[in-house]
């Protein structure tokens, strides 16, 4: 076993080398079959089928019945491949789907997110990501459980990060049953159980491990479907496959345009949807708490050494990137689409695409002074439309829109695996072991955390499929959540060695409450908003109440011991091996 | 001992190097994005570029310049793993 992994890690590159170049073959092939006139939905459940038989083939061949690969892939992903897992496990079917379509709507104010979701990973390097691999723990409160001396620290770590991971992977599942309902055309609750199965295949008998190498096959799905379209429609309209720098010109058009057609709220104007005291608050609470978010932390627990742990947030962060700094070219050649082409046209003879999708309500057309000509304002937009409409935008074949399918999915299943592996893994290892039962032999354990893994996912899944709007809504808390109440005490942990048990568990508390009543009682409670902050940066006052707390109640208690103090020490330096005992 | 007290000195002043880069460019630059507005470079006003773009570059770049920067001082202080 020992020796064909060994063979699998040395020949990554060629191994993956033949599955990018097979799905690419793969592609062709349906395109093929669409030109001999294979009918639409065929070639829809082949791409959804096929892919997700290749997740499963993947989950099954990485099996282990070893605690350390189940929890942190044997420590032996290289860097590279950490941070194509990385940027699967981070970009969520919203991120894929939707991203585009926030920047089209926002225009320069929904780049918040672009930053926002980017920038965090610079703090993930330098704050954290080192320390926590020589420290060596299986997940993010097992660290907080034994740098703060016990229970409560730990307690307090497995509910902020319940909170923050359990609405989100539900949100993911719900994805999943959008993407393969509209697809395939089959019943939303029936696609949920799809979506489930896709994901279970490809956690629960590997762990970490086979989530690992499954989230890098579905990084390389995601990124080729991502580019194709655009490099696509780039290349037909202004002769250069390259449509981060093509769009520059879009831009160009498009304020011309926006002038001719009468818009005030410009495109790249900034400061139009939110003040720039939101916009920067929403930077700094969605930085802080990317890095903060668990189920990205543990892939850090993943790669060989601390130096490698830094090198691969680098890998991840490009591999991020490539998307992110994509998605406002989607925007801008959408919106010059939509100025062009649809906005002063007759009703009557609009483009395809928005035929298309107007049969399922994702354009909508109100004619409001009946003058058969579309105004700007009688046309509204759902953000989804914007990737998924621009291969019909393009003019290219339905094999291309399969391919946008398959790669949204691979995008939802990917966050999905890592937000459940985190759950699971907090309430088998740090519930269930380290409080429960201590002298649970690792037979034992795997076993647990597979049952405990399925039920969570099997009631994220049930969940999902009543629509749950409420929840869906507070995904983008997430963020807010993991920054208050994790954040201050992760980076103090390592940073400043007199943070005692009581200040770290004070200053949880305090971020953790002061954001929840905040996002509860702005949204619940008819609360008034502090200072105008809109309730998604919350983390703007939990997370000054988390340090805060920390600093002064750990002030107010004895200096931790000599014998946690070396304890940093030791964590501080990369030589020497991994800290923890995991038995 | 005391290597090891001069290696944490040298780790902080690095991490807070990066820390005043990341800020700049995640935040200070922005409020300049008005004036910046009016730079085009082949179509992209200066100030929405380095929201969607520029910024981005420099958070990729500098993860990797700060790993390498931090294992130069590992190997000048002996703590590095090899």
């Amino acid at each position: 076993m020992n020796q064909t992994k060994g063979g699998f890690i040395e020949n990554l590159h060629k191994i993956y080398g033949i599955y990018a170049g097979g799905f690419l073959g793969f592609v062709v092939f349906l395109a093929i079959l669409e030109q001999l006139g294979v009918p639409n939905r065929v070639i829809g459940y082949l791409f959804v089928f096929l892919t997700i038989a290749v997740y499963a083939f993947i989950g099954i061949l990485s099996r282990t019945t070893q605690l350390s690969e189940y929890y942190v892939a044997g420590r032996q992903v290289p860097p590279i491949y950490n941070g194509m897992a990385t940027g699967s496990d981070w970009m969520s079917g919203a991120s894929f789907v939707g991203m585009a379509g926030s920047l089209y709507l926002l225009g320069y104010d929904g780049l918040a997110f672009v930053l926002g979701w980017t920038g965090g990973y610079v703090l993930v390097a330098v704050l954290l990501a080192p320390f926590l691999r020589k420290f060596g723990a299986y997940t993010v409160p097992d660290f907080l459980g034994t740098r703060y001396g016990g229970n409560a620290a730990r307690t307090l770590g497995i509910l902020v990060l319940f909170a923050c991971s359990f609405t989100y992977v539900t949100a993911q599942i719900y994805a999943t049953g959008i993407i393969a309902s509209r697809f395939l055309g089959m019943p939303f609750e029936v696609a949920v159980f799809v979506g489930l199965l896709g994901i279970l295949v490809c956690s629960m008998l590997g762990g970490m491990r086979a989530v690992t190498w499954t989230q890098v096959a579905q990084y390389i799905i995601l990124i080729i479907a991502y580019l194709i379209p655009v490099i696509w429609l780039s290349t037909v309209n202004y002769g250069i496959p390259l449509p981060q720098l093509t769009y520059g010109q879009a831009l160009q058009e498009i304020a011309v345009l926006e002038q001719q057609v009468g818009i005030t709220k410009l495109h790249n104007a900034p400061f139009t949807d939110y003040d720039p005291l939101n916009f920067f608050s929403l930077i700094f609470c969605l930085m802080l708490g990317t890095a903060a978010l668990p189920h990205i932390l543990m892939r850090f627990f993943t790669t060989p050494s601390v130096r490698d742990a830094r090198k691969s947030v680098g890998w991840s962060l490009f591999f991020i990137f490539l998307l992110y700094f994509t998605a406002p070219a989607y925007a801008a050649f959408a919106k010059l689409e939509v100025l062009k082409n649809v906005v002063g046209q007759q009703i009557a003879s609009l483009p395809r695409w928005v035929d298309i999708w107007g049969q399922i309500g994702l354009v909508k057309i109100n004619d409001a002074n009946a003058d058969g000509i579309l105004q700007w304002a009688e046309l509204t937009i759902n953000r989804d439309v914007v990737v998924l409409a621009t291969p019909e935008i393009a003019g290219l074949p339905y094999v291309i829109a399969g391919l946008v399918a398959a790669g949204g999915l691979a995008a939802a299943l990917s966050t999905a695996d890592g937000l459940l592996l985190a759950i699971a893994n907090a309430l088998s290892h740090d519930v269930y072991y380290r409080m429960v039962n201590p002298q649970a032999d690792s037979k034992k354990r795997l076993i647990v955390a597979r049952i405990i893994l399925v039920i969570v996912a099997v009631f994220a899944a049930w969940l999902a499929s009543t629509k749950p709007s409420d929840i869906l809504s507070m995904v983008a808390w997430a963020f807010s959540i993991a920054a208050s109440g994790l954040f201050p005490a992760l980076v103090l942990g390592v940073w400043w060695k007199r943070t005692t048990n009581a200040g770290a568990v004070a200053g949880m508390a305090a971020g953790f409450a002061v954001c929840l009543i905040y996002l509860l009682g702005t949204r619940y409670g008819g609360m008034g908003l502090w200072f105008g902050i809109k309730n998604i940066s919350a983390g703007m006052f939990g997370i000054p109440a988390a340090f805060l707390t920390t600093v002064v109640v750990s002030l107010m208690t004895p200096e931790p011991s000599k014998e946690m103090q070396d304890f940093v020490d030791q964590m501080r330096i990369p030589k020497g091996d991994v800290m923890t005992d995991m038995g | 001992m005391s290597s090891n007290v001069q290696y944490w000195e040298k780790t902080k002043k690095l991490m807070w190097t990066v820390l005043a880069i990341w800020f700049f460019f995640s935040f200070v630059i922005h409020f300049f994005v008005k004036a910046l507005n009016n730079i085009v470079i082949l179509g992209f006003p200066m100030g929405f570029y380095f929201a969607a773009q520029g910024s981005l570059i420099v958070f990729v770049v500098l993860i990797f310049w700060y790993a390498k920067k931090q294992n130069a001082i590992d190997e000048e202080h002996g703590v590095s793993e090899t």
